[in-house]
């Protein structure tokens, strides 16, 4: 398990001082993929190279499985690290080494034998899918496939923490979705505890577990994946889901759904292939509400989906009320995003 | 020219030769100097693997004092020292010690250049991956560098032939010895321009030769 506790990070510069990390606090369990996002500037690198020590927070505590990584001396952090891999946006491989020598330098490095790195490094590559480039240079692979060495390099030591830095960022499409293919890949295969961080919410659904959303140094919400996106509460959470009701609920909108009686507008939250519908037609008869799906779309995390509905329930006061208990009975998360005042009542003089 | 071919060959030999004693003698020596000196510059810069201000400004000040100094002016300066170091100051032996002084600085700040080139990403990732910072310098640094590294040994390498040839200011022998003596002293003109044909035909091999093996380290890279 990986902990960081009250971790703060400033940076001085000659004159500018930045607060890059502002007292986090994160636990990451065994096994889980845990997402960081955030826009450009918000901490993330800083944040995820202060799980190996590249950096030092200026106060805060690290450590792993109980160890508290501050106290350990040079040869002792090495040790530690050996088992955290890392790969990065940019791969960072040795241009004038093979993919083979690339993985094989590591293990190099530990002394392990000629035919153990033989093994392993030919294990690896099929794990990543490169078994037949082995002797090719990084300068003739696709980015795709320059990551997958960085992954089988990252795998050299058996690592029990794989870090990822932007591990997709400069992949396209079709190609980031394969990469997060084999990270998925190999966390279930190899129970590898995954720390990824990345600017794009597509990446935290495909493969994340818990994320925590990063704002100006700062963790703004965290939580399961499930969560942030069933309920996000910050605007910076908001606007990475895409749940910017602004947009779609507009003035227009609201007037015409202005009625004689108070209405509400919630946003439901339903898990899985759990139907609606028949919740929604049975409040409308149990409680004599009228329902109106407003906007609706469905989002897969991890590949299951949830679904997002808009609904506009108006009625009598009281009967709305019940209504709304009953619907968080009976939904994932019910949310009253706004509250339509009825129309004023014309006074006859 | 030609008629005088059997009193010149000899001649042009022996300088040939000498030129290249003095030249391989020194850079060997530089080269183990100057490529710690240039790991150095780099290393112990702030932010790097072993940051120390008082080396890396030390050795900045030192590389950048013999790098500012013509090498006429560089030799003449450092006689004692050359006589305390090889127990005279003149001929080959006189020759090599103010060459390697003046040398090893100038390789130093090639292969400082060449490292710098080396993505500093490159070594964070060793270094997340518990390689100790002696491996990264050794292992990771050196062999990225290596392309580049060879293209300054070259620079290096013409730089030193120039400088041999001022060394015959002091009887050092060569190449430069034979061009001032024959060439200025005595005005001949076949031996000046014989000298200088040599030299072309010596600078133009050491290039192409840098740039071939650069190249091929590269391509491999
Ligand atoms: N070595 C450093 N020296 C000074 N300031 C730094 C250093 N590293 C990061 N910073 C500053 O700290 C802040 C956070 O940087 P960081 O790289 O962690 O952000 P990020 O969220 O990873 O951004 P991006 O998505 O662009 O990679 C930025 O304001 C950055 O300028
Ligand atoms: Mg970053």
């Amino acid at each position: 398990m990986i902990e960081l506790k009250n971790i703060s990070k400033t940076f001085h510069d000659r004159k500018t001082k930045v607060d890059a990390l502002k007292n986090i606090n994160i636990e990451i369990n065994e096994g889980e993929i845990f997402g960081i996002i955030g826009f450009s500037g918000a901490g993330k690198s800083t944040l995820l190279r202060i799980i190996n020590l590249l950096e030092e927070p200026t106060s805060g505590e690290v450590s792993i499985n109980g160890r508290n990584l501050l106290t350990l001396k040079e040869r002792e952090l090495r040790n530690v690290r050996k088992k955290i891999g890392i790969i990065f946006q940019q791969f960072h491989l040795l241009s004038s080494y093979n993919v083979f020598d690339n993985v094989a330098e590591i293990l190099r490095m530990n002394g392990v034998s000629k035919q153990e790195i033989n093994k392993k490094v030919k294990d690896l590559l099929l794990l990543v899918g490169l078994e037949d480039k082995a002797n090719q240079y990084p300068a003739n692979l696709s980015g795709g496939q320059k990551q997958r060495v960085g992954i089988a390099r990252a795998l050299a030591m058996d690592p029990d923490i794989l870090l990822c830095d932007e591990a997709t960022s400069a992949l396209d499409p079709k190609t980031t979705d394969s990469i997060l293919k084999l990270l998925l890949d190999i966390n279930k295969k190899l129970g590898l505890t995954i720390v990824l961080i990345t600017h794009e919410m597509d990446v935290i659904k495909k493969v994340c577990d818990r994320v925590a959303v990063m704002e100006k140094g700062e963790i703004v919400e965290q939580g399961t994946v499930l969560d942030i996106f069933s309920n996000p509460v910050q605007e910076t959470t908001n606007h990475f889901v895409g749940n910017v009701y602004e947009n779609m609920i507009t003035e227009e909108m609201l007037s015409a759904l202005r009625g004689d009686d108070p209405s509400y507008i919630l946003r439901l939250a339903f898990r899985g292939d759990s139907a609606l519908d028949p919740v929604l037609s049975e409040v409308a008869s149990s409680y004599s509400v009228t329902s109106n799906i407003v906007h609706g779309s469905i989002t897969y995390l991890k590949g299951t989906p949830l679904g997002i509905l808009f609904v506009h329930l108006s009625g009598d006061a009281d009967k709305l009320k019940q209504a709304i208990s009953y619907l968080e009975e009976k939904v994932y998360r019910v949310e009253v995003i706004r509250e339509i005042s009825g129309k004023p009542k014309e006074v006859l003089v | 020219m030609l008629d005088r071919m059997d009193e010149l060959a000899p001649l042009f030999g022996i300088s040939l030769y000498e030129t290249l004693v003095m030249v391989i003698v020194s850079l060997v020596i530089a080269t183990i100097i100057g490529i710690p000196l240039g790991v150095l510059l780099v290393v112990t810069r702030p932010n790097h693997l072993y940051p120390n201000k008082w080396i890396f400004q030390l050795l900045n000040t030192i590389v950048n004092i013999i790098r500012s100094l013509p090498f006429i002016i560089l030799m003449l300066a450092i006689i004692p020292f050359t006589e305390l170091i090889v127990g005279t100051s003149i001929g080959i032996r006189g020759a090599i010690v103010p060459l390697i002084v003046y040398i090893a600085p100038y390789i130093a700040r090639l292969v400082e250049t060449a490292f710098l080139e080396v993505n500093y990403g490159i070594i964070e990732a060793y270094r997340g991956m518990g390689a100790s910072r002696f491996q990264i310098v050794i292992r990771i640094m050196l062999r990225e560098a290596r392309p580049g590294i060879l293209l300054c040994m070259t620079i290096a390498l013409i730089g030193l032939i120039g400088a041999t040839a001022m060394a015959g200011v002091i009887g050092a022998g060569g190449l430069g010895d034979l061009a001032l003596r024959y060439g200025y002293q005595q005005w001949d003109l076949p031996v000046m321009f014989g000298t200088v044909i040599i030299l072309i035909v010596l600078v133009q091999i050491i290039q192409s030769l840098g740039n071939y093996f650069a190249k091929k380290l590269k391509m491999s890279a």
